[in-house]
């Protein structure tokens, strides 16, 4: 039996529908549990030296003043810990070519970034670590730098890592069609280069472990502050030698993630190997000068692209050469080519074109590693697309909605496969264009546009059209050989008191993970949102599965919850009909009742059904079955991942005195299959538009050319605050993918992916009349003023 | 380490109401004595220098950051923090305003958040969002997009003052 989602009045129909979060009232009222929060008995802290140049031969270390600090317990440099920790190299076998080096928790004989831990100082105070780690003294031996991606493979800049013979990571050049053919006959060519600066996640709570070494047991528990806690436990397992079956990870309450938490960090390894010698827990938490130089970058991307439209402004080509450097090392396990590789699959995702060339080169330099971050990919891919198809549509004089519409995929064409060998089931791209138009009036905001310039103000309208991946099968990770579940799984039961459990292998990280997942359960088992409690975030309890990421909770965590849930009610109605004497297909479960499901009249609560199977199995017919537990798997087979589109406008004044930007107000449209939680989903897409907002005109990490990071501070690195953050109204078209019964695609990504090329569009939309045009991100006043010639030197 | 920083103050504070006598580490951040010594762990350190937010706190009556004060500071003083002002409901409507909302996502930013929105709030009336996006500014959320809390506060505004209660 299906569920009929497009009938709002059917029996507990939560699926759908704005149900409270049920984690959300601890957390308002400070009742969270975040790693920091928790103290164990003899617990102490580590804190590291870290490396202060980019590059350099480590000399002798001398420990001397560090030890004599009251508190310190004990102190590991890189050798200490490379005896009982193996190293790790972030390569994927279907990613051809890549290569990386062995990288060590501590570094061993050469530090590669600036941040790079170097020295481990245990103490029983965080305070006295800190202090001893200060006191630290390490002789370095600069090295050259690598810093500057585009001259990274010269002949004459210096390899960062000799064995791997060059500085070159990885490479993929994608060809589709005969692009130069194309491009040599077109109506219109327009070439632009573009530029997204460096980001880090700047999660409130900085990254955070404790990891707690039992010998007696021989089990090592770490709480940790992860989206992936299956994927900690097969490193922490693999790297220091613990069976699997031995590590357990919790990860409980954890403030924001963004893709910043599912990586596997040196300093981590370090510290569960510390656990590990010491047999004490150990507690690390970065303090914030720490997590902007270690926490994962990302976007750091530099692009010469261009496009090719005939008069009607069909598209004809497009031809994008990315690079991106990604710090000494590729990052364990999902590796830094991911981000580039996206690039070169999401470029011109939207439109129905048929010569597509994409390469992107990977270079190692001397910085933080990069890895995945909020959106992989996907603002550097939205950004470089929608760019050129404004100038395109600026070149050829045509509108900007226009020029969409006259290329995007017709809602009937799915599926299709792109230009860049992506497969999509079904998108709904015009309808979400009519359905923004709709939205914003944008007839009206061209008028108010046209009647602001008039008084002598420079305001932009801009489109962004997107495609987003979501539910990656194994053909993201496993099929590289990374120990990465793309299968999720749920466990759903039923206590005697009629209550539910399920029991999850996604995670929370505040998005609403457990409130979804108890809709979907309540729904599917026939009870109350309020009755099902919901367990993430233990590897030792919940069934195996990958965690939070590529907004996979809801269209796999979510597709197992549901599959799990009515198997369940499938067992309670089994049991039920035989202490009715009735006939299970007649039954139904409303409300925690067991019903005729016809009449909906009460046959039964389920407390009593509970009562009877758990206390009085004895009254049941011998050989009835009576588990009243079910656990269901869930994998995607069709696709290699689920797509989601949608599209963004920004609305925004340029002050070309200044170079200040106003944002005046955003409207987002997106498809993300079946929509759950409304106002989860909601409120997903405005924090993930505000972090590519945030992208678009404020963050940028910036180094020295000697490697050297010169703003590792909140107050050096700007983030969006509420004073300059518009209102957005957000706004939804249903395409459930087929895959799955719920339907559900996906929506943690999509604000991020779309918001900077809203931004981009709309600036250059307002400073077009003064010919103008900004491609390098972030949209400072800075640049603005030089772009506007006003500012020179 | 200095001599200076290892020494101890002896203090005496009201906290969440109830009395608190102590010896401090003269260094010692009123956020980490709030967190180590008392188990008051609602209010969280995130940037430790006093940009972002996260450990607002309430003393003598102002949201202050508490990685920006020194316990031995606190002398004297009336501090709440989240606990205490769930305890005494004194800002029930503004947390039952946020979990509507959803204007919370990891929780994080949280309970700095509610201090210092009550700040706002208590100074009655009802502010426009562009105040109330001001009054916010240095509370950061990395989370929500700012949207939802702005509605949050403005929600509780516009319902102490038909209550008349502001
Ligand atoms: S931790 Fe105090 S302001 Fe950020
Ligand atoms: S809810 Fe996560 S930082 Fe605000």
């Amino acid at each position: 039996m299906t569920i009929p989602f497009n009938n709002p009045d059917r029996p507990n129909s939560y699926i759908g529908k704005t149900v409270p979060r049920p984690n959300a009232t601890k957390l308002v009222q400070g009742r969270g549990r975040y790693v920091d929060d928790i103290v164990l008995p003899r617990m102490l802290h580590v804190a590291f030296s870290r490396s202060p140049v980019a590059h350099a031969k480590i000399g002798t270390i001398d420990l001397d003043e560090a030890k004599a600090v009251k508190g310190v317990v004990r102190i590991f440099t890189g050798a200490d810990l490379a005896e009982v920790c193996t190293p790790w190299v972030a390569v994927l076998a279907h990613l051809k070519g890549l290569k990386s080096p062995p990288e060590h928790p501590l570094a061993v004989d050469r530090a590669c970034w600036v941040g790079e831990p170097v020295v481990a100082v245990v103490a029983t105070t965080r305070a006295a670590a800190e202090d001893a780690a200060s006191l630290v003294v390490v002789d370095y031996e600069e090295l050259p730098a690598v810093t500057n991606t585009m001259t990274a493979l010269d002949k004459d800049t210096p390899v960062i890592h000799p064995e791997l013979g060059d500085n070159l990571a990885f490479r993929r050049l994608h060809e589709e069609g005969d692009v130069d053919a194309a491009f040599a006959n077109a109506h219109k060519v327009v070439f632009a280069s573009f530029r997204t600066a460096r980001h880090t996640g700047v999660t409130l709570e900085p990254r955070s472990i404790l990891v707690d070494w039992n010998p007696a047991e021989g089990q090592m528990t770490a709480y940790h502050a992860t989206q992936a806690p299956h994927m900690m436990q097969t490193v922490f397992a693999k790297h220091l030698d613990i069976p699997e079956s031995r590590v357990r990870v919790i990860c409980g309450d954890v403030g924001g993630s963004y893709g910043i938490k599912v990586h596997v960090y040196p300093d981590e390894v370090a510290t569960a190997a510390i656990a590990k010698v010491l047999g004490r827990p150990i507690k690390f938490i970065a303090d914030r000068l720490e997590s902007f130089s270690t926490d994962i970058h990302a976007r750091d991307h530099e692009i010469e692209a261009k496009i090719a439209v005939d008069a009607d402004g069909k598209i004809l080509a497009i031809d994008v050469d990315d690079w991106t450097g990604i710090g000494p090392y590729s990052v364990y396990p999902r590796t830094s080519a991911i981000e580039g590789n996206q690039v070169v699959n999401l470029c011109g995702g939207p439109y129905d074109f048929a010569n597509y060339r994409a390469q992107t080169t990977v270079v190692f330099q001397n910085k933080t590693p990069t890895c995945q971050y909020r959106a992989v990919g996907h603002p550097i891919a939205v950004a470089i697309t929608e760019g050129l198809v404004d100038m395109a549509a600026a070149a050829i004089g045509m509108d900007p909605v226009e020029i969409r519409r006259r290329n995007m995929y017709p809602d009937d064409a799915y599926p299709v496969t792109s230009p860049a060998k992506m497969k999509f089931e079904g998108l709904s791209h015009h309808a979400s264009m009519d359905k923004l138009m709709e939205m914003m009036d944008y007839d009206a905001l061209r008028a108010d546009q046209a009647e602001a310039r008039k008084r002598g103000k420079y305001r932009g309208i801009g489109i962004a059209s997107f495609i987003e991946l979501t539910n990656p099968s194994p053909f993201m990770y496993g099929i590289g050989g990374a120990r990465i579940s793309a299968q999720d799984g749920c466990t759903v039961r039923m206590d005697p008191d009629g209550s539910v459990v399920a029991l999850s292998g996604v995670t929370e990280q505040g998005q609403g993970t457990e409130a979804m997942l108890s809709q979907v359960v309540a729904e599917g088992v026939g009870v109350l949102p309020s009755q099902v409690r919901v367990i993430t975030g233990d590897t030792q309890v919940t069934p195996y599965g990958g965690g939070t990421w590529a907004s996979r909770g809801a269209g796999i965590g979510g597709e197992a919850a549901l599959q799990a849930a009515r198997a369940l009610r499938g067992s309670i109605l089994e049991v039920a009909a035989a202490m009715l004497q009735a006939d299970a297909g007649q039954l139904d479960i409303r409300n925690g009742q067991i019903v005729d499901a016809d009449s909906g009249e009460e046959r039964m609560p389920l407390e009593e059904l509970g009562r009877i199977v758990y206390f009085r199995g004895d009254t049941l017919p011998k050989d009835l079955p009576r588990e009243l537990v079910q656990t269901r798997h869930f994998i995607t087979m069709e696709y290699p991942f689920a797509f989601t589109n949608g599209v963004q406008a920004s609305y925004l004044e340029v002050d070309t005195d200044t170079g200040v930007v106003t944002l005046l107000k955003h409207w987002c449209v997106e498809d993300c299959g079946r929509v759950i939680n409304p106002q989860l989903v909601d409120e997903q897409v405005r924090g993930g538009i505000v972090q590519g907002l945030g992208g678009a005109l404020y963050e940028e990490i910036h180094y020295d050319e000697d490697g050297q990071l010169l703003n590792g501070s909140m107050a050096d690195y700007l983030v969006p605050m509420a004073a300059e953050m518009p209102d957005m109204v957000v706004g939804h078209v249903e395409t459930p993918t087929k895959e799955s019964e719920l339907g559900a695609k996906g929506a943690g990504e999509a604000g991020t992916a779309g918001a900077p090329a809203a931004v981009m569009n709309a600036i250059n939309d307002a400073l077009r009349p003064l010919g103008a045009q900004m491609t390098e991100m972030p949209f400072t006043p800075e640049r603005i003023l030089r772009a506007l010639g006003k500012l020179q030197d | 380490m200095t001599e200076l920083f290892r020494d101890k103050v002896d203090v005496s504070m009201t906290v969440n109401g109830e009395p608190v006598e102590a010896r401090v580490p003269a260094g010692q951040h009123m956020i980490d004595f709030l967190r180590l010594e008392l188990g008051l762990t609602g209010a969280h350190a995130s940037c430790e220098h006093g940009v972002c937010g996260a450990c607002t706190i309430r003393v003598d009556g102002d949201a202050v950051r508490g990685c920006l004060m020194l316990a031995a500071q606190a002398d004297g003083a009336k501090v709440w923090t989240v606990e205490g002002l769930t305890d005494t409901s004194a800002i029930s409507d503004l947390q039952d305003a946020f979990v509507e909302r959803n204007a919370l996502q990891c929780g994080f930013c949280t309970p700095g958040m509610l201090v210092a929105a009550d700040e706002l709030l208590s100074r009655g009336g009802v502010p426009s969002r562009a105040e109330i996006r001001e009054h916010l500014s240095g509370n950061y959320c990395r989370c929500t997009g700012y949207e939802a809390i702005i509605d949050a506060v403005e929600s509780v505004a516009k319902g102490r003052a038909v209550k008349g209660t502001t």
